[in-house]
């Protein structure tokens, strides 16, 4: 399987992101610009976090019409696997690839730390490798993480299983139902604020990232 | 637009007053540098920027001379954007601080997030890439409206420019005093990674090569920023704002990732980068052409404007943010302008290398300046100031050393009041709006000793600290100052680094007052003590001075940023106990030391008294310390500064929720002297033999005073307390101060 690995101006986390993939995982993959207008021979989007664009307009929505997105999309609809982390998500929610929305936190404040999360949904191609309702680790680093659906679009979210992640302990931003990471409907396109990539060594604190990648790679070949 | 004056109406006006420089100074330009001939707006306003403390440090070069700053393992020391160190496998750190101090008490946001804007461009003008951010903040009491929100503001500022780039900010410091409350200092550090073929010069040489101007365009914005922060502030100064400059981190992310690409991967083009910063574009160009020996001719009318009208001195004195300089090989321009195109960035040709040695400008077909360079970047007087011992030192030396007495029933009550002390209680709130962890290299990040960085591609790691505690200085600029690397030296050496060099924030007031010139040229006498002794050299800094307001100045802060070299990541150590039944170990003696301590200013509002420092027993503990820890037998290490044995021994329980058990031979109120050189650190039992077989050969005071327990206690001697109500006091003090 080849990763893309989008760049948007002002992305950060993209080194992350590919070092998690390629080196940590072994998986092939490459950075894409996002004037590139082809996705021909990627199997696979990864969406990094970071201030796209300064973040100006709104976190995402700027991005969310970049020159690269038709070509996510179709990815996306042809059951590739597309995620995305932090901004990453905040621009699958602004293209429309995911429901609802992400707003300011709830405390205002930007939120950096480690937070414990809840394995809402082992079942997804994204999380066989976790146990059920596995209690994990990831880094937190955002100031408009809040989501925010409608109650449509929630009681959608829940009978289809899709909150695959939630906050556990406290919920740091403000998010409706504690939600942490949803997919969409068909289970291929997976958005949350979480970082999985910078939990991929014991050395830097933890590796309950891991699991995510691995799930992808077991679940996404041949697909 | 703003109308120029002939050069003769500047004579007679003596508007260059209002502009920083002396009727000597103009003088001197006029009959010395031009041969009698009057300079012109445009001139005299390049040699008002380029002639402030600011930028050519004319009052405080004398005192740099003092400093140590060559070592086997300084590959570049002070005189560029920043030092650069060298730690093996064709690798280097570089790393510099900055003040941004005057900005952030008028604009605090701006303020700060320009600062931290700054000395990031300062890091990748030498061609490395930025790899964290560490401040140092010093605010006035937390009891007004004003100083939170400045606190708030400043804080916002750091976070939100690093958080937006994309730079992790890994550590810091924050401290509180009443002399801060009209001049809060805003320290930041940059640190950066390099491969020793990358690095760059600021300079412009070889006839005919290109200068080209890159990144934002330019506005009337902080224009005279350099001479702002060259005088002292009085009650009108709220009002400078046109001095204070806008940041854009997305702007300079573009800009990073572009300047990485061209030195990186057209190297064989670029002769020269630098970054403009104090006094913009004159001063980047200056200096690049006056350090290769050249001149320089530039066409004004190519400068990308943001505002229509701009006149020359507006161009040349504004510090408008996010902008380069870059000195590129002619036939060459072509590549550049492409590749800066990719990131929407403007990339402009605006003149030309010359060998006559002149600074020449041209503006609408006109020439508008036309001075030797070196003028600009060199011949800026330096003045010998007088130093005067301020009456309040001999006082302090003259006096017995201040000793507090504590009960046995009293010693909890003034522990739990000590942890709820703004200085010492903890900084959560404020570094976990810091993005402290994208890079994905932190392995120890804010809230222990230093901040630790792996080294990808090498089993090393970094580790880094800002440290100062300005009321030592206040009582004893020389021990203060000694004091300030040696602490953040046990700071590196408690995470298991040895200590390579120091970057710094001379943080001082009034230099043309003698009492306030003898405290900076006697903290650098301390300074360079300790640097000489723990083998740190000084590889770059900043000097802040006329920190005033309406005449009472701050306490000598002279900011110390340290990195050290952790040779193997398995030896990275941190200041939490690890497990119940380990043992405590307390390094080094405990003393009445109480003048100038966190003890003494809660009990009685003020510091006073004579200091001690023992620096030989400082070096003989530190290396001890690292030795420990290199052969594997440390647990834990942490080491003692404010609030002495008992605060230290509380912030290493609380993490894992820990409880302690310790009895030592010292008073109540010794649990809170600050006697210099100690550490705890926690060993295995298993381990005990060996440690004290080391300690014993190396000739180290040290006992195990204790063992760390589950009970969830913490006792020492008479003192008593549970660890979740010392946690809750400890992270709810600053919260509680900022609602």
């Amino acid at each position: 399987m080849k990763f893309a690995v989008i760049q948007f101006p002002g992305s950060n986390c993209d080194f992350d992101l590919l070092w998690a993939i390629r080196d940590v995982m072994g998986a092939e993959a490459e950075f894409v610009w996002h004037d590139e207008k082809s996705l021909a021979g990627f199997d696979g989007v990864l969406i990094p976090g970071g201030f796209s664009y300064g973040d100006y307009l709104r976190c995402g929505a700027i991005a969310s019409f970049a020159n690269i997105m038709p070509e996510i999309k179709r990815l996306a609809k042809e059951g590739k696997p597309v995620f995305g982390t932090c901004n990453g998500f905040q621009i699958l929610v602004e293209s429309g690839l995911l429901p609802g929305v992400l707003i300011r936190n709830e405390g205002l404040k930007f939120v950096s730390k480690w937070q414990a999360l809840k394995v809402e949904n082992n079942q997804s191609n994204f999380t066989t490798e976790y146990a059920k309702d596995a209690l994990i680790n990831l880094p937190i680093a955002h100031g408009e993480g809040q989501y925010v659906a409608d109650e449509a679009q929630l009681a959608e979210l829940k009978a289809n299983g899709q909150i695959i992640f939630t906050y556990a302990d406290e919920n740091p931003n403000g998010s409706v139902e504690n939600i942490a990471g949803i997919v969409n409907k068909e289970g291929n396109v997976l958005g949350m604020m979480p970082h999985p990539e910078r939990a991929m060594e014991e050395l830097l604190g933890g590796a309950d990232g891991v699991d995510l990648f691995a799930s992808v790679l077991k679940n996404f070949v041949g697909k | 637009m703003t109308l120029e004056m002939s050069p003769e109406q500047i004579q007679e006006s003596k508007i260059y007053r209002e502009w920083g420089l002396t009727d000597e100074e103009y003088l001197k330009i006029k009959d010395e540098i031009l041969d009698g001939r009057l300079p012109n707006f445009t001139e005299t306003g390049m040699y008002a920027v380029m002639w402030s403390e600011h930028c050519c440090y004319k009052n405080s070069k004398p005192v740099l001379k003092k400093f140590p700053t060559t070592g086997p393992q300084v590959l570049m020391g002070p005189g560029e954007g920043a030092g650069v160190v060298d730690i093996g496998d064709d690798l280097a750190v570089v790393f510099k601080a900055e003040s941004h101090n005057h900005p952030s008490y008028v604009e605090p946001y701006e303020g700060a997030a320009t600062g931290s804007g700054g000395i990031i461009r300062d890091i990748f003008s030498m061609g490395a890439r930025p790899i964290a951010i560490l401040d140092s903040l010093r605010f006035g009491p937390i009891d007004n409206g004003k100083t939170r929100h400045i606190v708030d503001q400043v804080t916002a500022g750091i976070a939100g420019y690093g958080n937006c780039i994309g730079i992790p900010t890994v550590g810091g410091e924050v401290a509180f005093d009443e002399s801060y409350a009209g001049n809060p200092l805003v320290n930041v550090m940059c640190v950066g990674l390099i491969e020793h073929k990358h690095i760059q010069k600021g300079q412009a040489k070889g006839v005919g090569n290109s200068i080209f101007y890159v990144g934002a365009k330019t506005g009337r914005d902080g224009i005279h920023g350099a001479s702002f922060a060259s005088k002292e502030f009085g009650s009108g100064s709220e009002t400078q704002r046109s001095a204070v400059q806008v940041g854009d981190p997305f702007m300079e992310k573009l800009l990073l990732e572009a300047c990485i690409e061209v030195i990186q991967n057209h190297g064989d083009i670029l002769v020269g980068i630098q970054d403009m910063g104090a006094a913009g574009l004159v001063s980047s160009t200056s200096e690049m052409a006056s350090k290769a020996g050249s001149g320089l001719r530039l066409n004004l009318d190519n400068v990308p404007q943001r505002e229509t009208e701009m006149i020359p001195y507006e161009m040349m004195l504004s510090e408008s943010q996010e902008r380069m300089v870059l000195c590129v090989k002619k036939g060459h321009e072509q590549e550049i302008i492409d590749l800066f195109k990719k990131y929407d960035l403007d990339a402009v040709n605006i003149g030309q290398v010359t060998d006559d040695g002149f600074y020449t400008l041209y503006h609408k077909g006109e020439m508008v300046a036309h001075v030797p360079v070196d003028s600009l970047a060199e011949d800026a007087p330096t003045y010998y100031r007088e130093a005067k011992v301020p009456e309040r030192i001999q006082k302090f030396t003259d006096s017995e050393k201040y000793l507090p007495e504590i009960t046995d029933s009293a010693v909890s009550e003034i522990f739990k009041k000590l942890l709820a002390q703004p200085t010492i209680a903890s900084k959560k709130s404020i570094y976990e709006t810091y993005d402290s962890r994208v890079m994905t290299n932190t392995v120890v990040a804010p809230g222990s000793d230093s901040a630790v960085l792996r080294v990808r591609g090498t089993n090393k790691a970094l580790a880094m600290t800002t440290d100062c505690n300005a009321r030592y200085l206040y009582l004893d600029p020389e021990k203060g100052g000694a004091i300030a690397v040696a602490e953040a030296a046990r700071n590196i050496v408690a995470s298991g680094g040895k200590p390579l060099a120091i970057t710094d924030c001379l943080n001082f007031g009034n230099p043309e007052k003698p009492e306030q010139f003898w405290e900076l040229t006697t903290a650098a006498d301390g300074i360079s003590r300790s640097c000489l002794a723990l083998d740190t050299p000084v590889i770059s800094g900043n000097v802040s001075l006329y920190n005033e307001t309406n005449g009472s100045a701050i306490l000598p802060t002279p900011m110390i940023g340290m990195v050290g070299l952790i040779e193997n990541v398995k030896n990275i150590t941190t200041q939490e106990f690890k497990k119940a039944g380990d043992l405590i170990v307390l390094v080094g003696q405990t003393f009445d030391d109480f003048s100038g301590s966190e003890l003494q200013k809660m009990l009685i509002g003020e510091i006073s008294g004579r200091i001690d420092f023992d620096l030989e027993t400082e070096k003989i503990n530190q290396d001890f310390v690292l030795k420990a820890i290199t052969d594997g037998l440390v647990s834990s290490a942490h080491d003692l500064a404010e609030g002495g044995l008992a605060i230290a021994l509380a912030e290493s329980a609380f993490a894992n929720g820990l409880g302690v058990d310790v009895k030592v031979d010292i008073t109540n109120a010794q649990l809170f002297s600050e006697t210099q050189g100690r550490f705890i650190l926690s060993i295995s039992p298993e381990n005990q033999a060996t440690f004290e077989k080391l300690l014993t050969e190396s000739s180290v005071s040290g006992e195990v005073i204790g063992k760390v327990t589950d009970s969830g206690i913490l006792e020492m001697n008479e003192l008593s307390i549970s660890t979740d109500e010392a946690v809750s006091i400890y992270e709810g003090a600053l919260p509680a101060l900022m609602k």
